[in-house]
């Protein structure tokens, strides 16, 4: 591997910029006239807008524009879009209404924006934005699922009668009803997936410039994919030609599945910079992060499990209601769809499974992907199903799991997924082991007699990431193609830039694509500098979400090196006089096999490009593109296991102990997996005991800042145990998987068994907060 | 509007503000060091953090004018020329970071933690003198692993000196 190779915990390359406040994120970055923005948002979550008045606004000396959705939709600038088709298992086409980025007649969320303030400067521009006078008629509210599926409930859209966008299914309903039929045992569940906000900790940002004689826009944003940002402004909401929009989106301070989607306000930006003819700027306030960055998860569901005899899994039936909020958000109908119950087969053998997915509209900040996806609503389920399952069956968790282990791959779900490798026996005996999961219940009674409750669960996740083959995903009605794009540029003197569509948004690329290119050719890191997230530069890209950086980004770069060490070996057999099948790579030096004969990398770079002696009919230079469209899917699993103490008098967890044993496939950089994992487990463990996004019956988001929403802090957390085991991905050139939602996907179901095997009750809400904690104990005694 | 006069990373600074103008807007918008950054606006989240007289403040709850004549350390202040500041080292070596949006609160917090509590901090103490500043990315795992790595190089750093 050598020591910057595959393999290497090599210390970040980006690091340098971060530690000494030179990164530079979009609202760091300041224009020759720049204007500010402020919106005018919505303080009601369902209302008319009867009239904007901003004359007082356009009093104020220093504003330069109010602008509002009616010259929106004027100038033709279109709606906001989904992306990805769902129908309803009548064949139906999802019903969706208009989402318009400022809400020209009808608000549906509070923080909505109606209009927009363009100011000199930021202050002034809040101050301006307070003057503004709309007139709103207040209507009736859904503010959650029942609310809005109860006969008789307020409607969001007319075109979504009964507040329905589709209803959904997947499996086979007639043989999974059967398998119940005929089961030993039957356990049932019911739960909520609470809803989270992502919080990134770098509020959404836009700066968008309109050069007039050129007719071009550039716009600084903080996107996850900038080039889908640039075809959705451009083919969607008709801002303007492709080749007359940059998009770049420099350092961007984490995205977690917020920043994937193209939100009203960088579009609002672009255009209102022509309209006022300056550069305009707009930074998210925190709040503002809370009431309109897509939110994530909210489920409400009921599964069955049926057992046979010898506690085989013989079928699973669920049904789950899905919030979208009031409109529906650029991914968000794929998201508890085909990202969701495709996983529901989890790491079993289970030979029928039903699902049934209504998507429901209510009166709240839309819902989209965040960390995970679909599929950590996933595994919480089914992993809370297999322990509630375990204890109802009095087997022991870790047994009942293990019976029911798929062992032999290629292994075909019942659901769309067909597993490639993996081995999950491994990775739950890599964790019990690492827990002394055979010392707890002698820990627990000494814990019981100093007055405390111990409990430890169990989860063994599995999802589907290197999000995705386009043809597949093309036949599930996504939008686009999920391939990525790869450029490597060798320059005269041997160094090498390599061209990205993925975004590195906090993950490392910098560092690992490095990696990947100096174990290929020997030359060290710091002669290759990744360039990403600008569409002037880099050609196309699909970005960076779904855990799909290394195995789909990397996978694009390895087809690239492949083409490049192909030409570099043809002009080496040229001028050594030797077989191109002779010629292997040693430490950055070009060798014929079994010779002292040799050239340097650096050397072949300038044959290339000098171009005085190349082989006959060959072009100068050394450059390689390719596009790599994955296969299938990949398959990152593994164990968490979850040791808690619960304070009975207070209703307080505290965490003995977390492990995590992953299996990834091959590891380009040990120390960046482990910080990913860090990072997801953190937020796995916030859903499961701190995060509740609460809105009032009024659809008022009471939890809109972070006094009131419990972000994960230092002082919540364990430091965590993480092992790996290991089966290679046979689908990429590498066998990586993707590492960056494992965390999130797996943990709270790991927490939440935990604490209801502590306190002896399955009844527990997510966030297991500990007043919910102190009731549980108490309804149960 | 008037004159405000403080010393940033040991140069004179001036402007003419607006009264309301924060520390955190002063250091950003008028003297171009964005380093510091604004992540919730309530005094939660810790990504403005700077040194005001050698003590960890939050800039965007004090306003500039209350900051005048002081010593203001920003985390473009910390590094001696090419030589990081054993905390900034210890943040790379340990992976403490990914994003780097929370990175320059979390050093300035962090250093403050180490002056206060010295080199022999422990990990429940770092943990707990952490809950003024919010990291979505890391965990806090990595992040606690630098300061205590940091700590011992400070102490060693301090010893010799």
């Amino acid at each position: 591997m050598g020591i910057e190779g595959i393999g290497a915990s090599v210390a970040r390359k980006e690091d340098k910029r971060f530690i000494t406040g030179s990164g530079r994120y979009t609202d760091d970055i300041r224009l020759h006239g720049m204007t500010y923005a402020q919106f005018v948002r919505s303080p009601y979550a369902h209302a008319k807008v009867k009239a904007i008045d901003s004359s007082e606004a356009m009093k104020m000396p220093g504003v330069v524009a109010v602008l509002t959705g009616k010259e929106l939709v004027d100038d033709k600038i279109g709606n906001l879009i989904c992306g990805w088709m769902v129908h309803s298992k009548d064949g139906s086409p999802m019903k969706m209404g208009a989402f318009p980025a400022m809400a020209p007649e009808l608000v549906r969320f509070v923080g909505q924006a109606v209009a927009v303030v363009i100011a000199d400067s930021k202050n002034l521009a809040r101050d301006a934005a307070e003057k503004v006078d709309v007139t709103y008629e207040e209507l009736p509210v859904v503010a959650d699922i029942r609310a809005a599926i109860a006969s008789g409930a307020p409607q969001l859209h007319p075109e979504a009668p009964g507040n329905i966008v589709y209803d959904w299914s997947l499996g086979d309903e007639a043989a999974t009803d059967a398998a119940l039929a005929k089961a030993a045992n039957v356990v049932s569940i019911e739960l909520t997936n609470n809803r989270l906000v992502p919080n990134a900790m770098e509020p959404r940002s836009a700066i968008a410039s309109y050069d007039s004689a050129e007719e071009h826009f550039t716009l600084y944003t903080t996107s996850q994919n900038p080039h889908v940002a640039r075809l959705v402004l451009s083919a969607f909401y008709n801002i303007a030609p492709e080749n007359k929009l940059r998009v770049i989106a420099p350092d961007v301070g984490g995205g977690f599945g917020s920043k994937i989607f193209i939100y009203p306000e960088e579009m609002v930006a672009l255009w209102a910079s022509k309209k006022v003819n300056r550069p305009v700027k707009w930074t998210a306030d925190r709040t503002e992060a809370f009431l309109t960055d897509a939110h994530g998860r909210d489920h409400l569901s009921k599964a069955e499990m049926a057992f046979d005899k010898d506690n085989k899994i013989i079928a699973l039936k669920v049904k789950t209601h899905a919030n979208f909020g009031a409109y529906m958000s650029l991914f968000s109908s794929s998201v508890p769809t085909y990202l969701y119950a495709t996983l529901l087969s989890g790491q079993y053998d289970i030979p029928n499974i039903y699902c049934e997915v209504i998507g429901v509209y209510t009166n709240t900040t839309p819902v989209d992907a965040y960390r995970g996806a679909g599929r950590p609503e996933a595994s919480f389920l089914l992993e809370r199903l297999m322990e509630t399952a375990a204890r109802k069956l009095k087997v022991n968790p870790a047994e009942l799991r293990r019976k029911n282990f798929i062992t032999s791959f290629p292994h075909q779900t019942p659901v769309i997924m067909a597993y490639d490798a993996g081995d999950f026996h491994a990775s739950l005996e890599a964790a019990m082991k690492a827990i002394d999961y055979a010392g707890f219940a002698a820990r627990k009674d000494k814990a019981k007699k100093e007055g405390k409750l111990r409990g430890i669960g169990l989860s063994c996740y599995i999802e589907a990431c290197g999000i995705a083959p386009s043809k597949a995903v093309g036949s599930l009605g996504a939008g686009v193609g999920l391939w990525e794009s790869a450029e490597v540029r060798v320059n005269p003197v041997g160094t090498i830039e390599i061209l990205t569509g993925s975004h590195s948004h906090g993950q490392g690329h910098e560092t690992t694509f490095a990696q990947v290119v100096a174990d290929r050719l020997g030359i060290p890191i710091s002669q290759v500098s990744i360039i990403h997230g600008d569409t002037d530069k880099v050609q196309f890209g699909m970005g960076t979400y779904g855990s799909r950086s290394a195995a789909v980004g990397i996978s694009a770069i390895v087809k690239a090196l492949e083409k490049v060490e192909a030409k570099a070996k043809k002009i080496v057999s040229h001028h050594l006089e030797a077989s191109e099948n002779d010629i292997v790579i040693e430490d950055g030096n070009f060798k014929v096999a079994g010779t002292d004969k040799q050239m340097a990398f650096a050397n072949v770079a300038l044959a290339a490009y000098t171009a005085h002696n190349l082989p006959p009919g060959m072009e100068p230079g050394l450059k390689e593109g390719a596009f790599y469209d994955p296969t299938n899917f990949t398959f990152p699993a593994g164990a968490y296991i979850c040791e808690v103490e619960v304070d009975a008098g207070t209703g307080k967890t505290s965490f003995v102990n977390f492990v995590a044993a992953d299996d990834f496939g091959r590891l380009i950089n040990p120390m960046i997996v482990e910080g990913q994992v860090h990072g997801g487990l953190a937020q796995g463990i916030g859903q499961a005991i701190l995060e509740g996004t609460v809105y009032d019956k009024s659809g008022q988001l009471v939890t809109a800042s972070f006094m009131d929403y419990s972000m994960p802090r230092a002082d919540d957390l364990p430091s965590f145990k993480l092992s790996h085991t290991t089966t290679l991905c046979p689908g990429n050139p590498l066998g990586v998987k993707g590492c960056g939602e494992a965390g999130a996907i797996g943990a709270s179901a790991a927490v939440i068994n935990a604490i209801t095997d502590a306190i002896g009750t399955e009844k527990i809400e997510m966030p297991a907060t500990p007043d919910r904690v102190w009731a549980a104990i108490h309804a149960n005694a | 509007m008037p004159a405000v006069k403080l010393m940033v990373n040991g140069k004179p600074a001036s402007g003419d503000v607006e009264d309301r103008t924060l520390l955190v807007q002063f250091l950003r918008d008028h003297l171009g060091l964005t380093g510091t950054h604004v992540g919730c606006d309530t005094s939660q989240c810790g990504a403005c953090v700077v040194h005001i007289d050698g003590r960890a403040v939050k800039s965007c709850t004090v306003l500039v004018g209350q900051a005048a004549g002081a010593n203001v350390t920003t985390i473009e202040g910390i590094a001696r020329g090419d030589e990081l500041h054993p905390m900034q080292a210890a943040f790379r070596d340990n992976h403490g970071l990914q994003c780097g949006f929370c990175t320059p609160g979390m050093i300035m917090s962090a250093i403050d933690i180490v002056n206060r509590h010295g080199g022999s901090v422990d990990e429940a103490t770092v943990r707990h003198e952490l809950e003024g500043n919010i990291c979505r990315c890391t965990g806090y795992h990595n992040i606690v692993r630098s300061v205590l790595d940091a700590a011992g190089r400070m102490k060693v750093a301090q010893a010799a000196e």
